[in-house]
C-alpha cells in the first residue's frame, strides 16, 4: 500500500463534495484552542546516513546498558531474551503477524494464538485467557469495565500501591463515563490497607496488584476473603512482573476473578517503553463479558482438527456499541514472542528463573542492609524492593549516574510521603559482581 | 429462510413490533420471540435472561439472544416484574429455533398495566406489518 499525500486538487474536490470551502471549515467543531494555527517547524528531511548520525547522538544522551548498570524496573523489566526467539520471530510467516480477520484462513496464526492463549490461562491460575491486550495498564482498566458489567456496579476500588501510571489510565477509561474509584492507601509494611473497605459498599471490584509497585507481596488470602465478603464484588489481580508467578502462587489459586497485567518480561524487550503486551484471564463464567479476541478449538466436517475465532459476538464488528470491549485486534506479534519464552523455558525452566530474580534481589536486599542502608517496607518481595537513602539521597542519586550506575527509580515523584526512597530491581542480567559494585558505591 | 406465509404465528398470542409475543399464563404473562424472529436470526447460541425480581418498564432491555451471526437486544412487550427465567435456555438455546412458543419461551412476568396489553398485535396485525 502507498502513502501518497492528497493533491490540492484531490482536498478541494473532496472538500466541495462535503460542502465545506476550506479545510478550517471541515475542522470548524473541534475548540479552536484544540487547533494548531501555526506550521509545524519540521527540520528538512535528512539522508539515511545523516539520520544515522542524528539517532547515535539522541542514543548517547541515554543511559543505556551495558554502558550503565540499570537497577529500575518499575513495570519493564530488563531479561534475557534466548536467541532462538529472535530467529523465529523473523520468520515471514510470524513476523507479519496481525490479528486475523479473514481468521479461518489463517490456522497457523490461530493455533499461536490458541497456544499463547493456554500458557498464559496456566500462568494465572484461571480457565482461559484472551487472545492478548496492549499493554498491562489498558487490561486493567479493561478488567474493571469488565467487573462493572458482570456486577452492574459502577463502582471500583483501587489500590494505591498498583502502578501510578496504570491509575492514570485506569482514571483516563473510567472518569469520563460518570464511574467511580475510590482508593486504597498503602500502610506500613508497604501493602494494601483494606480497613476503608467497610464503608466502602457496592462495590463492582477491587483492584490489587501482586508483587505491587513497591514490589512487595500482597497479602492475597486475606484480601481476598475480605474483599469476597460481598459475593458479588470481584477480586481483580494486576501485575508488572508475570515473572513472580514462578515462584509465588498464581493470581488464580488465590482467588482472583480477573488476573491481567504486563507481560514484556516474557521474551520483549524493553525498547524504550514499548510496545508491551497485555495478559488477561479469567474464570469460565465471565467468559462473555471478557474483552478481546478470543482463539479456540474446534473439529471441522471430517472430524480433523482446527482453529476458530470463538464468542466474536462480544466483538465490536458484531455487537457494536454493545461491544464488551473497543479492542478489535490483539497484540499478534508480542504475544507469539511471550508464547515462544515460555515454552522454550518450560515450567522448571521459568521457575529456575524466577528464582535467580529472587535470590539476586535477596542477596542485593541483605548486602545493603548489612552495610546500613534501610529497606522501607519489612514484607517479602520477588526482584524489586525500596529503599532509603536518608538525607542528601538525591545528591547520591547524582553521584552515582555519573559512576554510570541508575540506583533505582527515585519514588517521590509518583508519592509525594515518599522523599529519598527509589526503587531498586534486580534481575538475572545482574552479577554478584555488579551488586557489589552497587553496595560499595551506594554506602561509600 | 422461511416465506410470510409459512410462519408459525397462533392466534392466542400478542406480538409487539420488536418480535416478541405475550401469552397470559394464569395471573403471569409468558413472553419470547416469535417464529418470524428466530427465522432470521439463524441458529441461536446463547440466550441472556435478567435475573428474577428486576422491574422493567415497557420497551427496556430484558435480555439478548446471539446467533451465529448476530445478537439481538429483547424488548419487554409490557411493564412488569420477572418472575421466573427459562434456566432450560442456557444448556439448550437452540429450543428458541425448535420451538419459540412453548420450550423457547424466555421469561415469565407479572404485569404492572395490563391495559398495555391492547397496544400488542393480534396474529391478523403482526401479520400485516410483516408483509409490509
Amino acid at each position: 500500500m502507498r502513502y501518497l499525500p492528497h493533491t490540492p486538487e484531490e482536498v478541494s474536490a473532496m472538500l466541495s463534495a462535503v460542502g465545506a470551502d476550506n479545510l478550517d471549515e471541515l475542522f470548524a467543531h473541534i475548540p479552536e484552542v484544540c487547533r494548531r494555527n501555526t506550521p509545524l517547524g519540521l527540520p528538512e528531511p535528512l539522508s539515511e546516513w545523516e539520520l544515522d548520525r542524528h539517532m547515535d547522538g539522541l542514543s548517547g544522551t541515554t543511559a543505556i546498558q551495558p554502558e550503565y548498570m540499570v537497577f529500575m524496573g518499575a513495570g519493564s523489566y530488563d531479561h534475557l531474551i534466548p536467541e532462538v526467539i529472535k530467529q523465529l520471530l523473523q520468520r515471514g510467516e510470524i513476523y507479519t503477524a496481525y490479528t486475523p480477520y479473514q481468521a479461518e484462513v489463517s490456522q497457523g496464526t490461530l493455533q499461536i494464538i490458541y497456544e499463547y492463549q493456554t500458557l498464559v490461562s496456566r500462568l494465572l491460575g484461571l480457565d482461559v485467557a484472551n487472545a492478548s491486550m496492549y499493554d498491562g495498564a489498558s487490561a486493567l482498566a479493561e478488567a474493571l469495565l469488565m467487573a462493572m458489567r458482570v456486577t452492574k456496579r459502577s463502582k471500583v476500588a483501587v489500590s494505591r500501591a498498583i502502578h501510578p501510571l496504570y491509575r492514570r489510565v485506569v482514571q483516563t477509561y473510567l472518569e469520563p463515563a460518570g464511574f467511580e474509584i475510590v482508593e486504597l492507601d498503602y500502610n506500613t509494611q508497604g501493602r494494601t490497607d483494606l480497613s476503608a473497605l467497610d464503608d466502602s459498599e457496592n462495590l463492582a471490584a477491587v483492584a490489587v496488584q501482586s508483587p505491587n509497585f513497591f514490589g512487595c507481596v500482597e497479602d492475597m488470602a486475606a484480601m481476598e476473603k475480605a474483599i469476597h465478603a460481598d459475593a458479588k464484588t470481584m477480586l481483580v489481580a494486576t501485575f508488572t512482573e508475570p515473572l513472580a508467578f514462578g515462584l509465588y502462587q498464581s493470581p488464580g489459586d488465590l482467588g482472583a476473578d480477573i488476573a491481567c497485567g504486563e507481560g514484556q518480561s516474557l521474551g520483549l524487550p524493553r525498547s524504550f517503553g514499548g510496545p508491551g503486551l497485555g495478559l488477561f484471564a479469567c474464570r469460565q463464567a465471565h467468559i462473555r463479558n471478557m474483552p478481546g479476541r478470543l482463539a479456540g478449538q474446534t473439529v471441522d466436517l471430517d472430524g480433523k482438527r482446527g482453529f476458530v475465532l470463538t464468542l466474536a459476538t462480544r466483538e465490536q464488528h458484531i455487537r457494536r456499541g454493545k461491544a464488551t470491549s473497543n479492542i478489535c485486534t490483539n497484540q499478534g506479534l508480542c504475544a507469539t514472542a511471550a508464547a515462544m519464552f515460555m515454552a522454550t523455558l518450560g515450567g522448571t525452566g521459568f521457575r529456575r528463573l524466577a528464582r535467580i530474580n529472587y535470590d539476586n534481589a535477596e542477596y542485593l536486599k541483605g548486602e545493603l542492609k548489612k552495610n546500613g542502608i534501610a529497606i522501607a517496607f519489612e514484607t517479602p518481595t520477588f526482584n524489586e524492593f525500596v529503599i532509603r537513602l536518608g538525607e542528601g539521597s538525591k545528591r547520591i542519586y547524582r553521584q552515582l549516574m555519573a559512576k554510570k550506575i541508575i540506583a533505582g527509580l527515585p519514588l517521590d515523584k509518583y508519592y509525594t510521603e515518599l522523599e529519598d526512597h527509589y526503587l531498586i530491581c534486580v534481575t538475572e542480567t545482574s552479577t554478584k559482581a555488579d551488586l557489589d559494585i552497587l553496595v560499595k558505591e551506594v554506602t561509600a | 429462510m422461511k416465506e410470510i406465509e409459512d410462519l408459525k404465528l397462533p392466534d392466542d398470542l400478542r406480538y409487539s413490533k420488536d418480535h416478541e409475543w405475550a401469552a397470559e399464563e394464569g395471573d403471569l404473562f409468558k413472553i419470547g420471540i416469535s417464529d418470524y424472529a428466530q427465522d432470521q436470526l439463524g441458529d441461536v447460541v446463547f440466550v441472556e435472561l435478567p435475573t428474577v425480581g428486576a422491574l422493567l418498564e415497557k420497551g427496556q432491555e430484558f435480555g439478548t439472544v446471539e446467533s451465529v451471526k448476530a445478537v439481538s437486544e429483547l424488548y419487554m412487550p409490557m411493564s412488569g416484574e420477572v418472575m421466573e427465567i427459562n434456566d432450560e435456555l442456557e444448556d439448550r438455546p437452540e429450543l428458541v429455533n425448535e420451538d419459540p412458543y412453548e420450550g423457547g419461551w424466555m421469561i415469565k412476568i407479572k404485569v404492572t398495566d395490563s391495559d398495555q396489553l391492547g397496544a400488542l398485535m393480534d396474529r391478523q396485525a403482526y401479520l400485516a406489518t410483516l408483509k409490509g
